[in-house]
């Protein structure tokens, strides 16, 4: 137990997704502009992550690794090097069932996260915590626990930053910074903020 | 429509258009890879690559795919370039490789190849679609390469590994920052160049949202 809870904690403070390996940085800076929009696309990323994440990690175990294929008779068989196509073709198809059910039995819930699910099936944020999870060779208890956490931090940045933004648009800032520069240095302040925590040892 | 030239696309997404600086596309890739100059190199020459080719390739068939599922088969097709690349990798650069770590596999994911197939090599002819996507990749380059030079000389005084500037700890002048080697420098530096970028081009500023109110002197105030 004590075990996923630090992997929790590191996949959330230590190793946050956006501040500390800046992934899904194009939604996270253009969704950035209202706390509530954010807060929908944070749980949009953190749902589709946990169904992603470990859902990789059975293909990967089942299909891909080497000598994976066993159970079928190939024990020589390895097909990792499909991994990448694999992947990003199995986040497409879960987003596009997702948003099919989500649809038909809870409408209301994909009235607010609907416009975002294609957006999600590019986000970076997605696919590296795949990638980082092939990586690291966790198991699949882990890549469960390992999704969750990575998809709160993305939730929990992008939550912050939008909180920021929402102050800073009345504040005067030089003008070939107004915009995205300024949001960029906001970033930077958050990503060093949030350094403070790689001390943390678990 | 007026057909854009083989010149235009090139040069225009360096300055004018900048996918990094203007169009907010691919920044995830743009902020890991930095921190010196080799892998920013690297990166800079795969996705290119990948932007280009990918564009063609789109274009070459892109009278055949069916508008319901064609995010589907760019992703395929960018996917299958992208594997060519991490393979070409693995066998001929593997320390580079390892140290690019999930960053390769994360050109997929990069707005800029998904972006340029959607909108631009969707509805133009593959030569000047390979142009476009290289012209974008270039732009991506340019920024990356700088970001690359800044971080490297000045957090270690090295470029590509070489030393340029000696450091103290060789027994040199130069105390290196240190801090320009970890994540957030990227991040401010970004900030920085687009503000340059957008003092020299000053039709890019963005509109504020609110106007500071004009200075009130006391006497008016009474």
């Amino acid at each position: 137990m004590e075990h996923y809870i630090s992997l929790f904690v590191k996949a959330v403070f230590v190793e946050n997704m956006a501040l500390a390996f800046f992934l899904g940085m194009c939604t996270f800076l253009a969704i950035s502009k209202k706390v509530e929009t954010a807060l929908m696309l944070g749980i949009a990323v953190v749902v589709v992550q946990v169904v992603t994440v470990p859902a990789n990690n059975l293909l990967y175990t089942y299909l891909l690794r080497d000598g994976a294929l066993s159970w079928a008779g190939l024990p020589d068989v390895d097909l990792s090097f499909l991994g990448l196509l694999c992947y990003i073709g199995l986040i497409a198809a879960l987003v596009q069932i997702m948003e099919m059910v989500m649809d038909k039995y809870i409408p209301a819930l994909y009235g607010a996260l609907g416009i975002f699910l294609p957006l999600i099936t590019v986000n970076c944020a997605i696919m590296g915590g795949t990638l980082f999870m092939v990586e690291r060779d966790y198991n699949f208890s882990e890549s469960v626990v390992y999704g969750v956490g990575s998809g709160f931090s993305w939730a929990l940045a992008i939550v912050l930053l939008a909180a920021i933004r929402e102050k800073l648009k009345y504040s005067d800032v030089p003008e070939g910074l107004r915009g995205l520069g300024i949001t960029f240095i906001t970033v930077g302040l958050m990503s060093l903020g949030f350094m403070s925590f790689s001390g943390v040892q678990l | 429509m007026s057909q854009p030239t083989i010149r235009q696309v090139l040069l225009d997404p360096i300055f004018n258009n900048n996918p990094i600086g203007l169009q907010i596309l691919g920044i995830c890739s743009a902020l890991a890879v930095t921190s010196n100059l080799n892998t920013a190199l690297v990166m800079s020459i795969a996705l290119t690559l990948v932007c280009g080719f990918s564009s063609m390739f789109i274009s070459l068939i892109r009278s055949q795919i069916p508008s319901a599922i064609r995010m589907i088969v760019q992703v395929v097709i960018i996917a299958s370039l992208v594997i060519v690349v991490d393979q070409v990798l693995k066998a001929y650069a593997y320390a580079l490789s390892k140290q690019l770590s999930v960053f390769v596999g994360l050109i997929i994911t990069n707005c800029i190849v998904m972006g340029r197939a959607e909108g631009f090599a969707m509805q133009n002819p593959p030569v000047l679609s390979f142009f476009d996507g290289i012209g974008n990749g270039l732009g991506y380059s340019a920024m990356l390469i700088g970001l690359g030079i800044v971080r490297e000389l000045f957090g270690a005084g090295t470029l590509m590994g070489y030393e340029i500037i000696p450091s103290v700890n060789n027994g040199g002048w130069y105390q290196p920052n240190g801090m320009l080697l970890l994540p957030p420098s990227a991040f401010f530096l970004i900030g920085l160049f687009i503000w340059a970028i957008r003092s020299w081009k000053t039709e890019q500023v963005e509109k504020a949202d609110f106007k500071m109110a004009p200075q009130v002197s006391n006497k008016e105030a009474y």
